[in-house]
């Protein structure tokens, strides 16, 4: 059998209907193995978490405003800022760019029909929501006070909450992000159209490969993390018991050995998504493709050395620090030639500002703060003086949620016309980005600054000299809010009554705008074969276009 | 072949490709299933290395005799799936069928065992709690990884045989062929099962008697 037999792609004559009127029903929804209708399902359910967990930080910024706490017990605090954790964590942030964007696009920039294995696409959403069910069954029976990160004694023997719960949440989310990793790698192995050699492979392809490793990898461990805790909880089991030799900074360890390298879960997307939009608004190719393929696999694999450098203070031995402060700096060396690669790809660009460009442009800068403040985090001395400060609680916000969170929204708008056929507001769209990018630095840089002056996290009664830096956060936080809920309007209102959307509004040359938006359910409407390099744009060098009109070679060619 | 063609499913071009894409599916799952024993068996490690004597106490008292027959009982129906899975390549249909019965019913075996051997251990009150007869108190600590540990593994020892009931019924029924891509996924995962035990069985049965 010959390479171009695609027995589930439709022949020519065929001009399929969208994915989108292939079945109305609610059943056609939730029994679909269509991995686009699975990646909206995804993002209908992302959505309703994200804003979940923002009005519990919204109750826990405005407790901030005064030093005395306004309204809540510290132990309702405690509550607040865990769910928060739990949910922005492993219910948006985890499976929102892969699980929305790499299912929708992913199968299309490869020219597949499908994921590999369309049955269990549909399982992991299921399991995504039976967690998604223990987290809300914890958020009505009064929460869990351990904090995100589940450190044993709290969770195990001073927690009178309901950890079990939430940890058979995280537990059980956990295996749906295993399900879409193994699924995303057999199909980056085994679906990719003929001449997508490894090399043709959009950056956005490579990301969804390197965080798939990493899911795969990495998960497992915290779900046996998680179930040890449950463990001791629930059968007494002594295992982070000290006084049955246990050590609680087993548990650390096997936490962070997932928890680190969930940050470049929550990372590898976002650099894969900025890398599509960079290039399609600057009408350049990727500078340096080759070193941006390495360097995300080599921050995939480094990413697993690094775990240590989160219990500094703990009590580890002086050499393991040393040992993870240099992996930890050496992590720093890929992600910096990513953004200088960035950077170059934009020199002598021919650069649009649409919304999807400014939402990158501002990943660019907030993942260079955010990356820059980890090298402080990374030596040890400055980390022992900034542990658990609102300096750390600074630095990782600005990497997930002003780095990803952007990059998340950069996505959306790149593909929106891809995913809805329709068009949305520019100029609604473009303040949205900028109120966010705005909003993000007025919550974050005050936090950075009463971090260094030592205001430590988790605590809501506070010295009356950091009120200042408190109240300039919450009042960033409200513009934050704004930004995050405008676009639920626009797009809605695009959804509605916005403008058709051309198949390839963006002039892009990757694979998935070769066909018609919205797309037919097989995706393309006749086999895809691919003869060209990913961003041809232009040549290196200044455009010679000029009023806009950009010249792109498609990635694509019909047969 | 219409046989053949029932078992191509979307999104696959041909079957050879289903067949090495079910493959490696599986052995990426794999690779995350060994991560997820691989923290236990580095809490136990740890654990040990901090406790020796402790563990070597504890350790004499597991139940040797079914700890062996159930590693006689695993490892015999990884052979009985080999040959299953063999057969069904060469699609010999009536072998596969008898080879997976075999296999499942000795996977019910060891769980019947494991049962036995658990009853055995309660007698003995072996679980962490106030009754616990061992001293030190990281004793207790073997015996938890000793119920976590066996205890998982009958999970997914369960799972297994679930899986392979329901292939034998749907190879049975004609449902999906012998010779498709089912097999062996099936296969390779029973084998992992299998060899996650041949880890555990040193851990838990002989090294507190050395």
């Amino acid at each position: 059998m010959t390479d171009l037999t695609l027995p589930f792609v439709p022949p020519l004559d065929s001009q399929g209907d969208s994915y989108l009127s292939e079945g109305h029903t609610v059943m056609s929804w939730l029994a679909t193995t269509d991995h686009k209708r699975i990646a909206i399902l995804y993002a209908l359910s992302i959505t309703v978490f994200f804003f979940i967990g923002g009005i519990a930080i919204a109750l826990v910024r405005l407790e901030l405003v005064s030093p005395t706490g306004l309204f809540l017990t510290s132990d309702e605090y405690n509550r607040l800022f865990t769910i928060h954790g739990i949910i922005m964590v492993w219910f948006f942030l985890v499976p929102s760019i892969p699980a929305t964007m790499g299912n929708f696009v992913l199968p299309m920039m490869i020219g597949a029909p499908d994921v590999a294995f369309p049955r269990l696409n549909l399982m992991s959403w299921y399991l995504y929501v039976i967690g998604a069910a223990f987290t809300v069954y914890v958020l009505l029976s009064g929460g869990v006070d351990t904090g995100w990160t589940f450190y044993p004694p709290f969770s195990s023997d001073y927690s009178h909450s309901n950890v079990i719960a939430a940890a058979a949440g995280v537990f059980v989310v956990g295996f749906s992000s295993i399900a879409t990793g193994v699924n995303f790698l057999a199909t980056i192995h085994m679906l990719r159209a003929p001449g997508m050699t490894w090399l043709r492979l959009p950056l956005f392809a490579w990301s969804m490969y390197a965080v798939s490793m990493v899911m795969v990898l990495a998960t497992p461990v915290l779900a046996m993390s998680l179930l040890l805790i449950a463990a001791e909880r629930y059968f007494g089991l002594p295992i982070f018991d000290p006084a049955a030799g246990g050590d609680p900074l087993l548990f650390q360890h096997l936490f962070w050995f997932y928890s680190h390298p969930a940050v470049y879960i929550m990372i590898l997307p976002a650099m894969g998504v900025v890398s599509e939009v960079f290039a399609c608004f600057a009408r350049r190719r990727v500078f340096g493709y080759g070193f941006m393929v390495l360097s995300l696999m080599m921050i995939g694999v480094v990413g697993f050395m690094v775990w240590g450098h989160h219990m500094f203070v703990a009590g580890q031995s002086p050499l393991a620090n040393l040992i993870f402060s240099f992996l930890s700096f050496i992590v720093a060396v890929p992600s910096a030639i990513k953004v200088f690669n960035w950077t170059a790809t934009l020199y002598r660009g021919h650069i649009g500002f649409e919304a999807p460009m400014i939402y990158a442009l501002g990943f660019l800068g907030l993942f260079t703060i955010g990356g820059l403040t980890g090298l402080f985090l990374a030596s040890v001395p400055i980390d022992i003086a900034a542990t658990d400060s609102y300096f750390v609680v600074a630095h990782f916000h600005t990497i997930m949620v002003g780095g990803t969170v952007s990059a998340f929204m950069a996505g959306i708008h790149y593909w929106w016309p891809k995913v809805t056929g329709k068009l949305y507001n520019e100029f609604w769209a473009q303040f949205a980005a900028i109120t966010m990018f705005l909003g993000f630095n007025v919550t974050f840089l005050p936090q950075f600054v009463m971090g260094w002056l030592g205001m430590p996290r988790r605590y809501h009664y506070y010295p009356d000299v950091f009120q200042i830096w408190h109240i300039l956060s919450s009042g960033g936080a409200v513009i934050l809010a704004v930004a995050y809920l405008m676009p639920l309007f626009y797009l809605t209102w695009s959804l509605l009554y916005g403008a058709k959307s051309p198949d390839n509004p963006w002039q892009a040359t990757g694979l998935e705008w070769q066909t018609p938006s919205p797309p037919p359910k097989t995706n393309f409407l006749r086999p895809p074969r691919i003869d060209a390099e990913p961003y041809d744009y232009h040549d290196f060098g200044r455009s010679e276009e000029t009023g806009g009109a950009a010249r792109a070679n498609p990635q694509g060619r019909p047969t | 072949m219409t046989d053949l063609a029932g078992a191509l499913r979307e999104p696959w071009p041909d079957l050879r490709m289903q067949r090495e894409g079910v493959g490696l599916g599986m052995w990426f799952f794999l690779a995350s299933e060994v991560l997820f024993f691989g923290a236990l068996i580095c809490a136990y490690a740890v654990y040990r290395s901090f406790n020796a004597e402790a563990f070597r106490i504890a350790g004499e008292h597991s139940e040797i005799v079914y700890g062996s027959a159930n590693t006689v009982l695993l490892l015999t129906s990884s052979l009985t799936m080999t040959i299953a899975l063999r057969a069904a390549t060469v699609r010999w249909r009536a072998l596969t069928l008898a080879c997976l019965a075999i296999t499942a019913a000795l996977g019910i075996a060891f769980l019947v065992c494991k049962g036995l051997e658990y009853r055995e251990d309660l007698r003995e009150h072996l679980f962490p709690g106030p009754n616990f007869p061992l001293s030190p108190p990281a004793a207790q600590m073997f015996w938890g990884f000793y119920w976590i540990m066996t205890g998982i593994h009958a999970l997914h020892l369960t799972a297994g045989i679930g899986v392979v009931l329901v292939v034998f019924v749907l190879f049975e029924r004609r449902v999906i062929p012998v010779q498709g891509a089912t097999m062996e996924g099936v296969a390779i995962y029973w084998h992992f099962v299998d060899s996650v035990w041949i880890v555990l069985f040193p851990l838990l049965y002989l090294a507190g008697r050395s």
